[in-house]
């Protein structure tokens, strides 16, 4: 009982400011434009269109995969979330200069802020997928209740990378625009628009490497479970039921590193930005 | 650590680097791994080896010359900057004030950027609640309170964001950096109100600041910071003295500046009378001749002729009239000329002074002319006080 005492004093204030941050992130993002918060599903729905179109429509892309199109948009979708809290966690530390400079906060509040800000527009878009899952004729399951934990991993990896990014923004500032390549190349890497049995057929070796990316590992989960089990996991890629494992690590390596660099960093960000 | 002392700085030393050429991007890291002169950067000690503790309920003040590291002494107690040597241990919550409204947003209404501003502080939103009408009625702000705060004026911004700091921060500790400097008559007013308030709720601030009078004023204990060490800890009234001797040059003999030095004359009135002249006649030891001529464009009834003198502080020090010297001028007519002379003992304080003189008509209150700042003097003196004035007052002794 003293102990929760303890750890709820201790962070009374990261949460108080926490949930600050997020309610004020939620109000202004959009405030001033006609359509408002619509635009949080119109970014993700538009990307999907054009994907749709070109990909499948006239290519015919993933013809032989059940419900393509609620499974490609549950790729944007996530990836959609993976964009977003990177590039959150780049600015959070040097947007918030002013305050930082200011007043002796958990620092870490800002980051994890713009976690909570992207991970809410990620459940407004859920429920448009949930709509197109209905109108695509996809059964709904009890699988659907995987979704929270594989959310869960989906959010330690995206905040663990923002971690890093933003303790990176702060000493050198050319970091955004290197970021914006990777997750452009990340985007084609990653098994979003094209089903990674394409690749499978190519080489079974380069289909196993772009699996240990855990973005790849968690959107092919989650097709598995919840659109399609036509959808290959990181275990049947590598024939294997422990190949999950190499995925977790690789989160908890970025986490590990994530949490030390920006501890080591965040007692000096006051007087570096 | 004591139960009484809530702040304790031990030799806290603190440097920052200042680099010659910052490698702040990637680029640079690549394009010039070895090159020496990235590496090369100055140390700028903000700190050095400081020491003390602030026991509970005290009033500590930091006086200092701009850049001589009371701001980063205040940052490090509040817990922003880490000190490169040294601890500082802090029992107790603290509420810093390096600068109101801390984190308010334009895009926000004013009830939202309470909430938020709170929030920064540690406030829950409960706890703003149970405040929040308290804070509107202080800011005096009821109807604005769902407007934008871009839609708010400097002033209305600053109300706001002092109330909610005064409010709410009902904490142990407070630090508070100059926040005073801004605003007007009225506003400052309030802010000393409230520091009157502290004082008597007992509450430990630390505060920094330029203004002497304050420091006097409200101050129990006051360290003096010169190039980045503490030079003096102990009462304000030495710390205060030693701060405005730094500013006052050495020598002995009292000089005389005329009114050259002042720009920005500025002078008001009905124009029916004009001060043509003011000079400094003598300036000793023991007084100070001061004679202005007035010419008078119309006939004013029993005019009344007053001076005023006023310290670097922008306190008035002394002054008088005829009105007050019961010494009655008859209708003086168009066209005439009158000359004044008025002898000041010299009592004043060591520091540069500057003069008002006015001619009203016999209400008092319809000016003539009113000189502001007409002319100004300097005093060095050698029995120099602390205090506002310092007349020679006799002190014998007997067995």
């Amino acid at each position: 009982m003293k102990i929760f005492e303890k750890l709820k004093q201790k962070y009374h204030y990261a949460v108080i400011l926490l949930r600050q941050l997020v309610i004020t992130d939620f109000k202004i993002r959009y405030k001033g434009s006609v359509l408002g918060y619509i635009w949080t599903l119109l970014r993700p729905l538009a990307l999907f269109a054009v994907l749709y179109t070109v990909f499948v429509y006239f290519l015919r892309v993933g013809s032989n995969i059940p419900h393509y199109a609620v499974y490609l948009l549950m790729g944007v979708i996530f990836w959609n979330y993976f964009t977003e809290v990177t590039n959150n966690g780049v600015s959070a530390i040097v947007g918030k200069g002013d305050l930082l400079r200011k007043l002796a906060f958990p620092r870490y509040v800002v980051v994890v802020a713009g976690s909570f800000s992207a991970l809410i527009n990620l459940a407004i878009n859920l429920v448009v997928l949930g709509i197109f899952m209905i109108i695509n004729g996809v059964p709904f399951t009890w699988n659907i209740l995987w979704l929270i934990p594989i959310i869960f991993e989906l959010f330690v990896f995206g905040l663990s990378v923002a971690l890093i990014l933003s303790t990176l923004y702060v000493k050198f500032r050319d970091i955004n625009y290197i970021w914006e390549v990777v997750l452009q190349a990340g985007f084609y890497a990653t098994p979003i628009l094209y089903p990674i049995t394409l690749v499978m057929e190519k080489s079974l070796f380069i289909a196993k490497l772009m699996m240990l990316n855990p973005m790849a590992q968690i959107m092919q989960d989650a097709r598995h479970l919840i659109i399609t089990s036509q959808a290959e996991t990181i275990t049947s890629i590598y024939n294997n039921p422990y190949a999950r494992l190499i995925s977790f690590s690789i989160i908890i390596i970025f986490a590990v590193i994530g949490i030390i660099y920006f501890k080591k960093k965040s007692p000096s960000f006051a007087e570096e930005i | 650590m004591s139960k009484e002392i809530v702040i304790s700085v031990k030799n806290v030393s603190k440097s920052f680097k200042l680099p010659h050429e910052k490698a702040d991007s990637v680029k640079s890291l690549f394009v010039n791994p070895f090159n020496q002169n990235r590496k090369k950067f100055e140390v700028q000690h903000a700190l050095r080896n400081i020491s003390f503790d602030i026991k509970k309920g005290e009033f500590f003040g930091i006086v200092g010359r701009n850049g001589s590291g009371k701001s980063t002494l205040l940052k490090i107690i509040a817990g922003i900057y880490q000190p490169n040597k040294g601890n500082v241990v802090v029992d107790g919550k603290i509420v810093p004030f390096i600068e109101l409204g801390v984190g308010f947003n334009p895009q926000l209404t004013g009830r939202e950027n309470v909430y938020l501003n709170g929030a920064l502080l540690g406030f829950s939103e409960k706890e703003v609640d149970l405040k929040y009408k308290e804070i509107v009625d202080f800011a005096e702000l009821d109807r604005f309170m769902d407007q934008k705060l871009r839609n708010y004026s400097s002033g209305m911004q600053v109300r706001l964001a002092f109330s909610v700091a005064t409010i709410l921060a009902e904490s142990d500790i407070l630090l508070i950096d100059e926040v005073l400097a801004v605003g007007d008559a009225d506003f400052q007013r309030k802010c000393f109100n409230y520091f009157r308030h502290l004082k008597k709720l007992k509450k430990t601030v630390v505060f920094v600041s330029h203004d002497m009078e304050s420091i006097r004023e409200y101050c129990d204990r006051c360290v003096f910071i010169n190039d980045a060490e503490i030079v003096y800890d102990g009462s304000p009234e030495k710390a205060a003295e030693m701060y405005l001797a730094m500013f006052n040059e050495s020598g002995h003999i009292d000089k005389v500046t005329n009114k050259s030095t002042i720009e920005n004359v500025s002078r008001w009135g009905d124009g029916s009378a004009h001060f043509d002249d003011i000079k400094i006649e003598n300036l000793s030891e023991k007084e100070i001749k001061i004679s202005t001529e007035i010419s008078f464009l119309e006939t004013i009834e029993q005019p009344i002729v007053g001076i005023q003198i006023t310290n670097s502080m922008g306190q008035p020090v002394c002054g008088t009239n005829n009105k007050i010297l019961r010494k009655n001028l008859e209708s003086v007519k168009a066209g005439q000329k009158i000359t004044c002379v008025w002898t000041i003992p010299n009592i004043f304080s060591s520091g540069n002074y500057t003069v008002d003189v006015a001619v009203t008509h016999h209400d008092g209150v319809t000016q003539a002319d009113w000189w502001h700042e007409a002319t100004d003097f300097k005093i060095i003196n050698e029995l120099n006080t602390s205090h506002i004035v310092s007349p020679i007052i006799g002190q014998d002794f007997s067995l």
